[in-house]
């Protein structure tokens, strides 16, 4: 209830909200509400040219290179952007989250051999991990965000550690060792809570990254595999005709600015509200 | 030096006229200062006192014009130098009086210094800017200061960095920084509380040559009422963002006027207070009308041979030899007495605290209720973790800001499987009514209460477990004077009514004489003098006993020792 409150008394909150909302209805019911089919090729979606048509009554988006209607294709690539934003990030934040943190509490020679294999990972181009994994699964989404995921827990995993050392130093922690507690206590109900801020800006904000990394994977074909639509591949199909017709990279750009924009907003006052500190003074 | 009377016959250096500031909050403005107006004659020291949250340092950053743009402002009132009034200056003029006409020490000379920049560039920077001329003649004044600020060899001084200085030594060179200038005005902002109390002591006898040298005034900027009576000539006392009263030092000490000012002197403990008696005052009735007699025998803490070494390590190249940060320490502790474990800075003191609660590694014989720790496991420990708990020194810091004080109180009890939900509330309820809050302030975040109410939330979460013996880390060290005294109280009071034992560790030699039974003089990880309280504090064997006792200020300017005997 309290939540609820403080969350609609910021106007940018309620805003990323209702835009996070929108997008996840626009993906649920795109069969629904979306004008033609996603793999249609139509006949009259390009010019005598062969050239694709711009934003008009018909197609209101406009239509891609090979005649399809682009908000049909946006409303059934946020299906796949979304579930590889969320469940992928989700994912690389939670390996994140645990590696980092285990390895900051632990520390002695098990953490440090926990961080220097994220240092390895680190250190390997994401690209070409991101290839090889996808070339030895054969790509699907879920393994393409399983993929993205392996990938992207690495920074998170470092900045947690940093943050996880730092906490396990504080008097508090000592103080819960000096009541008796034990590891799992002082993990669970005394770092973990400490992490969150940490790990709700990284799940906001990797969405954004996420969806870009997936577009890259799709146009070195390694990722989700056309003619299923994601926003990265809309425009990595169709960013050398950038000059020509603009709308093709404009209207999927926006929408990925749009939705990472929104989580961020939504995480930014989640963070705030969760966060007892932030709370008055007696 | 200037008279003691308190009225200024030349005109004021520097005076502040109603000044009044706000601070910027989420919902409105907020007054941190009200109408403060005091003057400032040349050559004298104004010492401002007060409490945490007063606005001493508020009013030292309107001086210097370093409030924080973004929540502080300058609502009225004005600041004039001379005849010139800084409220109205633009940045760029405000920057050619900073460091020229006012000058400003901090309290951390290690975070004020620049780590990465040699001393000597340090020292030229604010020389070369306000006196131009070339790098050698800054050189030589730079030498200059450092020999009036009394560091040995100079000229090596100027191509080290802070951290290989000492704090004593970093505070000279602040000083010498400050007043490498000549400046007007001189903005001490406690400079010396995060010092030790011997190098407190060398640190206001150098200020106080140095304002006879440089002639420069001093608006000093202190908590500890005993720094005021070594130092002042005047002193304004500041509560609540108002000055309170304004006078002589002498005045102010043997004839305040207003009841803050004596309370606020009354609750400044006082080296010697406790001559002549043998323990602690007693709180309680009962303990007032029959003291405790010796009754246990059995020792709740015994300590022997004890050795902590920090930095010891095996690696692939052999093991690296730590350093000995507690080398064979033992006392012993009974029910309801307190060992008071004093010691400067690098003493060991915290350390032999932490190893005797099992929290680092150590060597030798250490026993909670005839129970050696050595080598329990975290289970096997817990039966004897009840026994003894800690009380740290920052209290905020000790409790998870993420958890209400509720929970923090009962968490002891759930770790233990003490009682059932109700059990526990009732037992918080108890404990939060025993340490002198109320019960419904549980479902309250520690943010919310002020240092010493979460002091207490911590001796209630200390209680939680009834145990027999409590490690007091610097307990009361960040706490102000008047709350402090009060929290003392309360745990001499619990003493008394639980029969606990006290392993009280600070650096105050006052707190110390007031609490223990018995002390432990440490220093260099060792126990250099241990006794009773009374034949430590009245009959020191040791020197380095009767320096550190010597070095301690005396709330008393008609007993000024520090700057006369050094």
């Amino acid at each position: 209830m309290r939540i609820a409150r403080e969350f609609l008394r910021r106007p940018t909150a309620v805003f990323g909200l209702i835009v996070v909302l929108l997008v996840v209805i626009g993906a649920l019911a795109a069969p629904l509400i979306a004008p033609y089919a996603p793999d249609e090729q139509l006949f009259d979606g390009l010019t005598l040219e062969g050239a694709p048509i711009g934003p008009d009554a018909a197609f209101l988006l406009g239509t891609d290179t090979l005649g399809r209607d682009l908000l049909t294709r946006l409303l059934f690539g946020a299906r796949t952007s979304l579930i590889i934003g969320v469940v992928a990030n989700g994912t690389a934040v939670a390996i994140g989250l645990g590696v980092g943190m285990l390895a900051g509490y632990l520390r002695g020679p098990a953490g440090n051999a926990l961080m220097r294999f994220t240092d390895l990972m680190m250190a390997f181009p994401a690209l070409l991990l991101a290839i090889v994994l996808a070339a030895l699964f054969h790509p699907s989404l879920w393994i393409v965000a399983m993929v993205i995921a392996m990938v992207n827990w690495v920074q998170v995993a470092r900045i947690v550690y940093t943050e996880t050392r730092g906490l396990v130093e504080r008097d508090f922690i000592l103080a819960e060792r000096s009541l008796g507690a034990g590891h799992g206590r002082i993990v669970f109900r005394h770092v973990l809570p400490h992490l969150m801020p940490t790990a709700i800006v990284w799940g906001t904000l990797g969405i954004a990254t996420t969806v870009l990394l997936e577009a890259t994977l799709s146009f070195l074909g390694v990722g989700v595999q056309p003619p299923e639509p994601s926003w990265g591949n809309i425009i990595f199909e169709s960013q050398s005709f950038f000059t020509s017709a603009p709308w093709l990279v404009i209207f999927p750009g926006i929408a990925i600015l749009l939705t990472a924009l929104s989580f961020n907003l939504v995480g930014d006052a989640l963070r705030d509200i969760l966060d007892p500190t932030q709370r008055g003074r007696m | 030096m200037t008279d003691m009377s308190g009225d200024i016959r030349t005109a004021p250096v520097l005076s502040v006229d109603g000044l009044t500031v706000d601070a910027l909050t989420d919902r409105g403005a907020k007054r941190v200062l009200d109408a403060v107006s005091f003057c400032l004659a040349a050559g004298e020291t104004l010492c401002l006192a007060g409490e945490s949250g007063s606005g001493k340092s508020v009013t030292s950053l309107s001086v210097m014009r370093l409030l924080p743009r973004a929540s502080l402002r300058i609502v009225s009132g004005s600041i004039k130098l001379g005849d010139r009034d800084l409220t109205g200056l633009g940045e760029r003029a405000m920057r050619e009086v900073r460091g020229r006409d006012v000058a400003m020490i901090f309290q951390e000379p290690m975070t004020s210094l620049n780590p990465v920049m040699t001393i000597g560039k340090q020292l030229l920077e604010p020389i070369l800017i306000h006196q131009g001329g070339n790098e050698a003649s800054a050189r030589a004044q730079a030498l200059r200061m450092l020999d009036a600020v009394q560091i040995t060899e100079p000229a090596r001084r100027l191509r080290q960095y802070p951290h290989e200085l000492s704090g004593g030594m970093r505070q000279r060179v602040m000083i010498a920084m400050a007043l490498s200038c000549r400046p007007k005005v001189l903005i001490a902002d406690e400079p010396t509380t995060a010092l030790d109390v011997t190098v407190q002591a060398q640190i206001l006898k150098l200020m106080r040559e140095l304002k006879g040298e440089f002639g420069t005034s001093t608006i000093l900027i202190t908590h500890d009422m005993g720094v005021v009576a070594e130092m002042a000539d005047r002193v304004a006392v500041m509560k609540d963002g108002r000055l309170v009263e304004i006078g002589s030092a002498v005045d102010i000490f043997e004839r305040p006027t207003e009841t803050y000012t004596r309370e606020l002197i009354a609750a400044v403990p006082r080296i010697g207070a406790r001559t002549g008696t043998d323990g602690p005052p007693a709180v309680t009735a009962e303990a007032k009308a029959a003291p405790l007699a010796e009754k246990s025998l059995e020792p709740v803490l015994a300590v022997q041979n004890l050795k902590v070494t920090y930095g010891a390590r095996a690696s692939l190249f052999g093991r690296k030899a730590g350093q000995l940060a507690v080398d064979g320490v033992s006392f012993e502790l009974r029910a309801g007495r307190t060992l008071g474990l004093v010691g400067e800075s690098g003493s060991g003191k915290s350390t032999t605290g932490k190893a005797v609660l099992g929290l680092i590694p150590y060597e030798g014989y250490v026993a909670i209720d005839g129970e050696e720790l050595m080598d329990l496991s975290v289970r096997a420990m817990r039966p004897v973790r009840r026994l003894a708990q800690m009380i740290f020194q920052d209290p905020y810091a000790s409790l998870d800001s993420r958890m209400t004080i509720g929970a923090a109180i009962a968490e002891p009890m759930l770790i233990h499987g003490i009682g059932d939900r109700t059990d526990r509330a009732d037992r918080v309820a108890e404990l939060l009514r025993r340490v002198g809050l109320t019960p419904d302030v549980a479902s309250r975040y520690p943010h919310e209460f002020s240092g010493g109410q979460r002091q207490r939330i911590c001796i209630a979460r200390a209680l939680s477990l009834k145990p027999k013996l409590i490690v007091a880390d610097e307990s009361v060290a960040a706490l102000d004077v008047s709350v402090r005294a009060k929290v003392l109280d309360l745990m001499l009071e619990l003493q008394e009514t639980e029969g606990l034992a006290y392993l009280f560790i600070s650096h105050d030699m006052a707190v110390i004489e007031r609490m223990s039974h018995d002390v432990a003089v440490m220093n260099g990880g060792r126990i250099v003098e241990y006794g009773s309280r009374r034949a430590v504090f009245e009959n020191p064997e040791e020197d380095y006993t009767r320096r550190l006792i010597a070095a301690v200020p005396i709330p008393d300017p008609s007993q000024r020792h520090l700057a006369m005997t050094g």
